[in-house]
């Protein structure tokens, strides 16, 4: 079994196998980090360029961490060193990279369906590592790896998704993984901040927190990014913290064994209080640490060679 | 798919009297039982290590721990083959340290498979010592590799293709010949 495509561009193309698929890979690889010696030689010899032309340190470290321990070399191209601000354009700046032969674009960008822009103009396999408010399909696969491990199904669970609903990319392809795998999800978030048309990605919607936790099995909390402040979404961040924060009174009407998750970074005190976040219920570190497991078995399994002479053989 | 004809080379009780046989070896080589932990090569290394650890155990009175090894990450064809294999486990539940390590695994081939496993090993810990015990050795290797302990030697011609099938994992223990007729490569034939 492999995935059909060469490039990793979002979770909406990928069909339940396929995300089985790499949830189980990144099984196999979620060990290597407790070991001594934290690297396999799978992909010696491979150079991956991870191109970011919008500021991430998590993302960019834990794609790093995964091709080093996969011994693949790794070129960082970040927007203050890219020639992006000199006026170049990605095309350009695509036929620059591929013009050093790398076996992989890690692809960062502010502006929606710019990986699917380099995916076809360029040979180079593409992963999506965010782009605008579009998806971020590693993020939902680390975020479902680390539900998966909780709670051993999908069939059957709810999931609250809360915070910005409108800017997140988090929240777009998780709501297209855990649907896909048979999870019932609720958006929830003030009015200006949940886009109209949600529901018709299979997802239930509610401006109300309480109506969004109760009974939820697993309480996703967004991050809410203070310069959105500027657009005038909502008054105050006390303000937004009072209707919308996480605090533990809320995470009592969740389910009993309910987990509470965070892409990062985490403000407490305004989506998150900091209790919760320290709390049992937590898995924000797992999420990190999962990351580098989802992020090995994805370039592990669109590193399979020969791809054309795969496809001709079909 | 081109057509195969298939000829079975030993059957349960033939597979079950060479492991007894190999048990036995393992036993001669090494007196201290204690120091020696097995490990079999996913897949079908595993079941083979297992019995092994059953018939030691049934001779010596402790039967030793057994661990399971994926090598696919070592694999040295990775950028050749599209489809990358699914990997399963690998769990040594014992200390690799100072131990000897009795590597497991059903066919000895090219060889390919036992050096990305030592490699795998080796990222693992450092073993006092590596023996290796295979079911089937079917000659036609490629790297200086040999076996401590063969439960068969097996001459084939390179383009047939061996497989071992065990109750565990095939549901009836059998190690048959696969041959493609009309001179074809029986190994690019899928196992059924």
């Amino acid at each position: 079994m492999k995935l059909s495509s060469p490039h990793l561009l979002g979770i909406e193309p990928l069909s339940p196998e396929e995300i089985t698929l790499i949830l189980d890979t990144a099984e196999g690889f979620s060990d290597i980090a407790a070991r001594e010696i934290k690297k396999v030689p799978t992909l010696r010899g491979k150079t991956v360029v991870n191109f970011f032309v919008e500021p991430s340190t998590r993302t960019r470290s834990s794609f790093e961490l995964a091709e080093k321990r996969l011994s693949a070399d790794s070129l960082n191209f970040s927007t203050s060193t890219s020639s992006l601000v000199k006026g170049e354009t990605l095309l350009d700046t695509l036929r620059n990279l591929e013009a050093m032969s790398p076996d992989f674009i890690v692809l960062r960008h502010s502006e929606a369906g710019a990986p699917h822009f380099l995916a076809k103009h360029g040979s180079t396999p593409i992963v999506n590592a965010g782009d605008g408010a579009h998806e971020h399909p590693t993020q939902a696969l680390l975020d479902a790896f680390t539900i998966r491990r909780r709670k051993e199904r999908f069939t059957g669970l709810k999931v609250a998704i809360v915070g910005d609903i409108l800017h997140s990319r988090v929240a777009r392809s998780n709501v297209y993984l855990l649907t896909k795998m048979g999870a019932t999800v609720v958006l929830c978030g003030p009015p200006t901040l949940l886009p109209r048309g949600l529901d018709r990605l299979g997802a239930g919607v509610t401006h109300r927190m309480e109506e969004a936790i109760d009974g939820a099995d697993v309480v996703m909390m967004l991050r809410i990014q203070h310069e959105r402040m500027l657009g005038g979404f909502f008054p105050t961040l006390r303000e937004y913290a009072a209707f919308y924060g996480l605090d533990a009174r809320r995470l009592k009407r969740a389910a009993k064994d309910a987990i509470v998750m965070h892409p990062g970074p985490i403000n407490r005190g305004v989506e998150i209080m900091g209790d919760v976040a320290d709390g049992e219920a937590s898995v924000i570190l797992d999420q990190v640490r999962s990351g580098v497991a989802v992020r090995m078995a994805v370039l592990y399994l669109l590193a399979g060679g020969d791809r054309e002479a795969a496809a001709q053989e079909r | 798919m081109g057509k195969t004809t298939r000829i079975r080379v030993l059957d349960a009780a033939s597979i079950d009297r060479s492991l007894t046989r190999i048990a036995h070896e393992i036993l001669e080589r090494n007196r201290n039982l204690r120091a020696i932990g097995l490990v079999g090569v996913q897949t079908r290394g595993v079941p083979l290590a297992r019995r092994l650890a059953v018939r030691l155990g049934a001779i010596e009175g402790t039967a030793p721990p057994v661990g399971l090894l994926d090598i696919n990450l070592y694999r040295d064809d990775l950028s050749r083959i599209a489809d990358h294999p699914i990997l399963r486990r690998t769990e040594i539940p014992f200390d690799l340290d100072e131990a000897v390590v009795i590597l497991v695994d059903d066919v000895l081939f090219t060889g390919r498979t036992v050096r990305a496993a030592l490699d795998a090993l080796m990222d693992l810990g450092r073993p006092r010592q590596i023996q290796l015990a295979v079911l089937v050795d079917r000659g036609h290797r490629e790297l200086p590799v040999r076996a401590d302990f063969v439960g068969k030697n097996l001459p084939t011609a390179e383009t047939e293709r061996v497989d071992v099938c065990l109750t565990e994992t095939d549901g009836e223990d059998e190690v048959v010949i696969v041959k493609a007729e009309g001179g074809g490569d029986a190994r690019e034939e899928t196992r059924p």
